[in-house]
């Protein structure tokens, strides 16, 4: 497509994680710049390219770095590696083909707000990034890259909710991953709580290209409210599924269409989740929406996780809907009522529905679950759990009163995830697990 | 060789509150007794210096943290909506049909533990299976029966 990969550039024809190789591609020279630079500059720097978060809130870098006292003589940067939003793979394949351009974002970024330490949270199932990643931090510290400061890689143990900031910062402290009221915010109490400036892996890995290309032409990828590149991640029902990266900004049509080969089997689009299973569902008229943080929300959802999931016509989105909400039950960290209650709430009440034993009153009780939940609870995670379920229920309404009137699943087995199993299932047909032997 | 009371000191050292390596010490007791068993939660708090309710605590939260006894291996399907969206539910039933169990179980003899997991950020080559924490992606049905053979081959 012509498009400038950053992120990704020259991972197809090299292996980048042998430091040799990324060296041979002008790796850590960005570094080394940022070395000659005071560290309120490269804030500034990062600033001015308005790099904003590819976690999830799109919040600007700079913005977190400045809210950081200087003055305090520990302070921490947390890279967060937890990637477990619903339809998102990206940081894994960052970090499995380019690990030392997030190392070289760390030590930048390390050096941006005068830190000596940098933890990488990375999810526990990520056995093989963990291997790769932690072989290239050893041999970046080797090469006496580090200077004065220390890159330690910390591996999670299965739990979504550590992606949220607050909760990292606890679990990597050592305790149940539950998040924490705030304010104060990271940058003002984080790890231990000393300062702390924590981004997603993406977010990291595009520093040392800012100052490659220098902020005036980072400016020039994308659009102006938000600069630079996305690794998109592609799935569900699509010919190509897979990691792209493109400038922001780039139409959803052309993702799915160009990028990735349109709907396969002649079947039409139902629903687009533009970032990852917690943003609100688009339908086919908005194909035209551009993929910018802006732009998205513009059209009623959320840039998220950067993470596209396309749902065709065969799939029941009541249904689909449940599976979402038992997901968001599985992981709620039962911290807050809110949450705790209304993700089982859900699940109860869509599960009624798909059923079949729903009466009208459900659909409005649902409705209005959904709207005592929004808000309401101390972490997004709240929020995140009803988005899918409001979503579908709001723009595929008539397909809910169908199940209700018709006492079944118009769709029953013939839905392309009739009968999907989630996690939190396994208890029904077995209590207790028994292991023989 | 270096005993577990050891490797979980050089765990604390890395970190600037030992407090911290609460995880990777839980992760090192379940890697050697197979299980976080009371035996092994005992231990691993006394490598920290903390309680084993403490320890138990924590490894509650945890999906990848066992406190009951699990299969010498592990094999995970992903049925989140990606996965589901590609037809992971055959994929589930085929393991279901290969092993003789359902999700959730172990087999008879102990050696396979097979559950359904949430998404492993694989979900543009569903359907994702984990083996043992290595992953296997564009899962189909049809090739469940060689996953089987190979995780009962080095059993
Ligand atoms: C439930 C929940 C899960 C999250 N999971 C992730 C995640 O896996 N990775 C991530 O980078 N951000 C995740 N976030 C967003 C983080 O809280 C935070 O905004 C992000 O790490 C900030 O980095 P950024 O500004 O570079 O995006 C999650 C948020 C919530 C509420
Ligand atoms: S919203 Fe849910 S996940 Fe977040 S703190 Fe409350 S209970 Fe925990
Ligand atoms: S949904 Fe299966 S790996 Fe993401």
């Amino acid at each position: 497509m012509g498009t400038p990969e950053l992120i990704l550039a020259h991972t197809d024809e090299r292996d980048l994680a042998q430091l040799d190789e990324y060296r041979a591609i002008g790796g850590y020279r960005s570094l080394a710049r940022a070395r000659e630079l005071e560290p309120a500059a490269l804030i500034q720097a990062i600033t001015d390219a308005t790099l904003r978060g590819r976690g999830g809130a799109g919040f600007p870098m700079g913005r977190k770095a400045s809210l950081i006292d200087q003055k305090n003589p520990r302070k921490y940067v947390v890279v967060n590696a937890d990637e477990s939003e619903p339809g998102a793979f990206k940081d894994r394949e960052i970090m499995g083909r380019n690990p030392h351009l997030l190392i070289e974002g760390c030590l930048i970024t390390a050096r941006a707000i005068e830190a000596h330490a940098v933890f990488i949270y990375i999810r526990g199932e990520y056995l093989t990034e963990y291997e790769i990643l932690d072989r290239a931090v050893e041999d970046a510290r080797a090469a006496d890259l580090f200077g004065d400061v220390d890159v330690v890689v910390h591996r999670g143990a299965g739990a979504y909710i550590c992606g949220e900031e607050s909760a990292l910062l606890e679990s990597l402290e050592g305790k149940r991953g539950q998040p924490r009221p705030r304010p104060p915010f990271p940058p003002v109490t984080g790890l231990y709580a000393k300062p702390t400036q924590i981004n997603n892996v993406q977010t990291i890995a595009t520093v040392p290209k800012i100052l490659e290309l220098g902020v005036e032409e980072f400016a020039k990828i994308g659009v102006p409210s938000s600069p630079g590149t996305a690794v998109f991640s592609l799935s569900g029902n699509v010919a190509r599924p897979g990691n792209y990266e493109l400038p922001l900004g780039t139409p959803l049509r052309s993702l799915i269409y160009d990028v990735g080969g349109g709907i396969p089997d002649g079947r039409a689009i139902k629903g687009i989740i533009p970032g990852g299973s917690s943003v609100p569902i688009l339908t086919p008229d908005q194909l035209d929406t551009p993929l910018d943080y802006d732009s998205i929300q513009a059209a009623g959802s959320f840039f998220g996780s950067a993470a596209v999931i396309v749902v065709d016509d065969r799939c029941c989105m009541v249904q689909l809907a449940l599976r979402a909400a038992k997901f968001y039950m599985h992981e709620s960290c039962g911290k807050c009522t809110p949450c705790r209650e209304g993700t089982r709430w859900l699940v109860q009440l869509l599960t009624r529905i798909e059923e079949g034993d729903a009466v009208d009153a459900d659909l409005e009780l649902l409705e209005s679950v959904c709207s005592r939940m929004l808000g309401r609870s101390l972490c997004a995670l709240g929020d995140f759990a009803v988005y899918p379920v409001s979503s579908y229920l709001r723009k595929f309404r008539g397909e809910f009163q169908q199940h209700v009137d018709e006492g079944a699943c118009p769709y029953g087995a013939e839905s392309s995830i009739a009968g999907i199993e989630a996690p939190i299932d396994a208890h029904m047909h077995h209590p207790t697990v028994e292991v023989p032997g | 060789m270096s005993t577990f009371y050891d490797e979980v000191q050089a765990l604390k050292a890395r970190y600037p509150d030992w407090l911290s390596a609460t995880m990777p010490a839980l992760r090192l007791a379940q890697e050697k007794h197979g299980y976080l068993s009371p035996d092994a939660l005992r231990e691993c708090a006394n490598a920290l210096g903390t309680t084993p309710a403490f320890c138990e605590s924590v490894a509650t939260f945890y999906d990848m943290l066992h406190l009951q006894p699990v299969g010498r291996h592990m094999v995970e399907v992903c049925t989140n909506l990606p996965c589901a969206l590609a037809g992971a539910q055959r994929v589930v039933e085929a393991f279901e049909e290969q092993l003789g169990l359902r999700a959730g179980e172990t087999t008879g003899d102990g050696e396979i533990t097979f559950r359904t997991v949430e998404c492993l950020g694989g979900c543009g080559r569903a359907t994702v299976v984990a083996v043992d924490e290595r992953y296997h992606e564009f899962v189909t049905p049809e090739k469940v029966p060689e996953i089987v053979g190979a995780v009962r081959g080095n059993a």
